[in-house]
């Protein structure tokens, strides 16, 4: 083993590593202190030249259940402004909420109305009233197994089966006899964690906004979780996004009251409120939006925006 | 084997218990290297017709359907240098601290207690505290920064315990031959430990790489996001007070929440983790397998 | 200072380029560089203990607010019912978490520990160089899957297999949970066992051998009662690290708050709890200080297996 060679280049590299970490400490500093986030993309020159050397950043942040809206949105805008950058994050209405309480979000993304005691947080945070803008509508779409051979379900049947003290815990109870593949006749019920906007929709609508649900739901971390579990447990049920469907899962029509025919959801039927569970969409801003805000919201709501909210499964808002 | 002695029928039942206690003992422990490969050939299999270098080097497109993973692996690129340049000098020191200067005392003693103990801190108990310290009181916000130096103190002790060990492996007769021409202890260690443990350090850290990039829980709430659109083929994309996509947070978004993606893409995400992580590892072994190979003392 | 004893004499000469006698052709700054050096080696020798005052101190001081105003310990430790963000009635009870963390921890340990201690017995003792090799190989690879990948395998592979094995309704539950974790901690206890028995001297096993012994009574009169302690801490450490794990329990066990009757019923655990809530939370809000506690109650958790299996080793050593 050769060491004095070795002992010199290990100098130099000591030497380096010292220069780097002083660098390191610099940016902890730089980081630190630039709390703002307009980003510099350093070289930025690509090869058509076309990316500009600063970008704006919109921060997006909330409901789970419009952050693939949300980021096709953000994608498509890239197209049409390219001088900003939209970054979404999910996570729950209530995620984007705090956010905008917490003042780290530009656009907060509820499936929700905000709460009075929401507003008056934000106020005192940010001292402006936030803005609200509905950007589209969605159906909660009560999903159950493909195999299941229900194909109806009233509000009340919905809050039994889902509610802290709800009766419902047998398929029997529903009329339905055997699901093939089924093991048990237990009702699984699938869920969402409870910061979810769905799980506070449909604790709103179905089980009851003074109630609470049962414990020993799934609570599944997202939208797509729920179905495709749907999906693969003969015996479940569970509430989704619309636009979530698979073809291993049924979309059950509901009625508002037993015995009422079922209403299947739909653009239609969303928009002319016949079917129960169905709710706007909204973005909301710290105040008034800023310019770039603005304007990215009034895309949102032209009709190139809404042909995405089409596209991706929601209901666009009605001409 | 001939025997020397006649079988008696003692013997032989001897000699049939201990082949069948091998046999389960093998079985035991193949029993847990066997769902290694059944799990990468079954990932693989179903990742295959997405896989190319193109679903490295391309973008999630519409709504992460398509398209491939790039923004997220430079993500977890950026997360895990910059935790590497903190976490490896820090560990290295504190290596050739508690190997090289620290006495026997109950103050090293409680050291490696904490190394230990800051090793088996639970990933989401880092988190809370990368929020808590990082984004939160230091103001950092959530940044590259803040989950890179979560990530950094949550691989300290591997790089800490690796090193330790390298440097325990050079005899101390080459320290005792420097020191006896008038070197000082941290010439020593510069000229000659240092240099004599190289190998064994890189693979230390080579496994907080590697650890840094499979992890999740302590990136989630201090840096990474959901989806963010950056330059394709501009390896400068973030900076550190961005925050960033990371390759095992898109896993878990794709797998709880994007829909109607084609079947194979979550398994194709999930073999581009697996594939980089295991091949840093193999890196690992491989070089402590030439080390080995090389050490002559 | 464990380093190895002196070897023999008669290695080659050694020469240091950088090496100066001490005296005065050493500069001042030299003798200065090098002694701030030292007090920062120092300073990293001391980081790993300042890091875990430091995670105690901000973990604690999210949550301390409420632990000390508001929360009810009783209830907290002692209720099963789990409705952070209830709107009629909150109720912060980690009884079923702490019961779904445990029973998840005990059934994979029940798994990992004949699997783990057998695989260190083979390895050790069994084993020839060869194969001993391949096998570390193997096992430290699969210590390095990542965990979200462990989860998703919980949730697209195990979770149908599961149901069509045990003929059960939900494949998502304590034993998807439990063989995840079970894989996830055996190499620890494999790697840590070997060495416990390898730290076991020769001489005991020549004793043995020359009194007649076969290999495994060796192993089961000598070895493991010699190695009882090192393979305690193995146990410990493993358990430690299930306790903690988050992503593949998150995905894999069914995230539902529930008392578990039977392995086949999902439950939730006290890491999936904050990795599902903390993203919602408004800062500051009780519900986000108690996930702050959780937090502690499992820092406390691992720190005493930690420090028990620390000092079970050092048991060892002394005797």
């Amino acid at each position: 083993m050769q060491i004095s060679p070795f002992t010199f280049s290990f100098g130099q590299g000591l030497a380096r590593l010292g220069a780097f970490l002083s660098l390191t400490l610099l940016a902890l500093a730089l980081g630190a202190g630039c709390k703002k986030k307009t980003e510099q993309s350093p070289e930025g020159g690509s090869a058509n030249g076309s990316a500009p050397a600063r970008k704006q950043s919109i921060q997006n942040i909330g409901s789970d259940t419009m952050v693939n809206l949300a980021q096709a949105w953000a994608e498509e805008y890239a197209n049409v402004d390219p001088a900003i950058s939209i970054e979404v994050s999910g996570g729950g209405s209530g995620v984007g909420i705090a956010a905008l309480i917490n003042k780290t979000a530009d656009i907060a993304n509820a499936s929700r109305k905000l709460e009075p005691e929401e507003e008056q947080k934000a106020k005192a945070s940010t001292g402006q009233t936030p803005s609200e803008f509905v950007v589209g509508f969605d159906g909660l779409a009560v999903y159950v197994n493909k195999s299941n051979p229900l194909d109806s379900i009233s509000l009340e049947e919905l809050s039994d089966i889902y509610r802290e003290d709800g009766k419902l815990t047998k398929w029997s109870d529903l009329g339905v006899k055997a699901i093939p593949g089924a093991r048990s006749d237990d009702i699984i019920r699938v869920s969402r964690q409870n910061n979810s906007g769905s799980y506070q929709y449909f604790r709103e609508t179905v089980v009851g906004k003074k109630n609470d649900f049962k414990s020993g739901s799934l609570d599944m971390n997202g939208s797509k979780d729920v179905v495709e579990q749907v999906g693969k447990t003969p015996g479940a049920i569970g509430y989704s996004g619309l636009g979530y469907a698979t073809p291993d899962v049924k979309i059950l029509k509901v009625s508002k009251t037993k015995g009422q025919p079922g209403v299947v959801p739909s653009i239609a039927t969303v928009h002319d409120k016949s079917y129960p569970i169905s709710r706007p969409l909204f973005m909301y801003t710290p105040g008034a939006p800023t310019a770039a805000v603005k304007k990215y919201l009034d895309w949102i709501m032209s009709d190139a925006g809404q042909k995405i909210v089409e596209k991706t499964g929601y209901v666009p808002l009605p001409k | 084997m001939a025997t020397t002695f006649g079988e008696t029928p003692f013997i032989r039942k001897k000699r049939r218990d201990e082949a069948i206690v091998r046999v389960v003992l093998g079985l035991m422990a193949l029993a847990m290297v066997v769902p290694l490969l059944l799990i990468v050939g079954y990932l693989v299999e179903r990742a295959w017709p997405l896989l190319s270098l193109d679903f490295v080097f391309t973008n999630p497109t519409h709504g992460m359907r398509e398209g491939g993973v790039w923004s997220a692996l430079l993500g977890t690129l950026y997360l895990v240098s910059v935790s590497l340049l903190i976490a490896a000098p820090v560990g290295v020191l504190a290596a050739v601290y508690l190997n090289e200067y620290a006495k026997k005392s109950w103050l090293t003693r409680i050291i490696n207690l904490a190394v230990v103990n800051l090793a088996g801190v639970p990933s989401i108990v880092h988190a809370l505290f990368g929020l808590g310290a990082f984004v939160l009181f230091a103001g950092m916000g959530r940044s590259i920064l803040a989950a890179s130096l979560t990530l950094a103190i949550m691989t300290l002790p591997v790089i800490i315990a690796s090193t330790k060990e390298a440097l325990a492996a050079v005899p101390l007769s080459f320290r005792e031959a420097c020191w006896n021409v008038g070197a000082t202890r941290w010439q020593t260690i510069r000229g000659i430990v240092l240099p004599n443990s190289i190998s064994g350090i890189l693979t230390g850290v080579i496994l907080q790489v590697s650890r840094a990039a499979g992890e999740t829980a302590p990136i989630m709430f201090t840096g990474a996001v959901f989806f963010k659109r950056i330059e394709e083929g501009n390896p400068f994309a973030y900076s550190l007070s961005d925050q960033c996509m990371a390759l095992s947070m898109h896993l878990f978004t794709i797998t709880t929440q994007v829909t109607d993606a084609p079947k194979a893409l979550p398994y194709a995400t999930a073999v581009v983790l697996l594939g980089s992580v295991l091949l840093v590892n193999a890196c690992a072994i491989l070089l402590r397998l030439r080390l080995r190979a090389r050490k002559k003392w | 200072m464990n380093l190895p004893p002196a070897p023999v004499a008669g290695t080659r000469p050694l020469s240091v380029s950088t090496g100066s006698p001490r005296g005065p052709r050493r500069s001042r700054a030299a003798v200065l560089g090098e002694s701030v050096l030292e007090w920062v080696i120092r300073l990293c020798g001391i980081s790993a203990i300042l890091f875990v005052f430091g995670i105690f101190f901000f973990v604690l001081r999210e949550g301390v607010g409420f632990l000390f105003g508001g929360l009810k310990l009783g209830e907290f430790f002692f209720s099963t019912e789990w409705y952070p963000t209830s709107l009629s009635n909150v109720r912060y009870g980690v009884l079923a978490l702490i019961v779904g963390t445990f029973s998840v921890t005990g059934l994979a340990m029940l798994i990992a520990v004949p699997f783990g201690l057998g695989a260190a017995i083979f390895v050790s003792e069994f084993c020839s160089d060869r194969w001993r090799e391949g096998l570390k190989i193997l096992i430290e690879l699969l210590a390095a899957i990542p965990s979200v990948v462990w989860g998703f395998i919980g949730i697209s592979v195990m979770n149908p297999l599961i149901q069509e094995v045990f003929h059960v309704p939900v494949g998502l539950n304590v034993l998807n949970g439990a063989l995840l974790l079970a894989l996830m901690s055996v190499p620890i206890m494999v790697s840590i066992g070997e060495d416990a028995l390898k730290a076991v001297p020769d001489s005991f096993r020549e004793a043995s051998l020359a009194m007649g012994a076969t290999r495994w009574q060796t192993v089961r009169r000598v070895l493991l009662p010699a190695a009882k302690n090192g393979l305690l801490a193995a146990i410990l450490l493993g358990v430690g690290r299930a306790v903690g794990e988050t992503m593949a329990v998150l995905m894999a066990t069914g995230h539902a708050v529930n008392i578990p009757k039977s392995p086949f019923d999902p439950v939730r655990t006290l890491t999936a709890t904050i990795a599902a809530e903390l993203g919602e939370a408004s800062v500051g809000s009780p519900h986000y200080q108690v996930l702050f506690i959780i937090g502690i109650l499992l820092f406390t958790i691992t720190f005493a297996v930690n420090l028990v299996a620390d000092l079970v080793v050092k048991g060892t050593a002394k005797g």
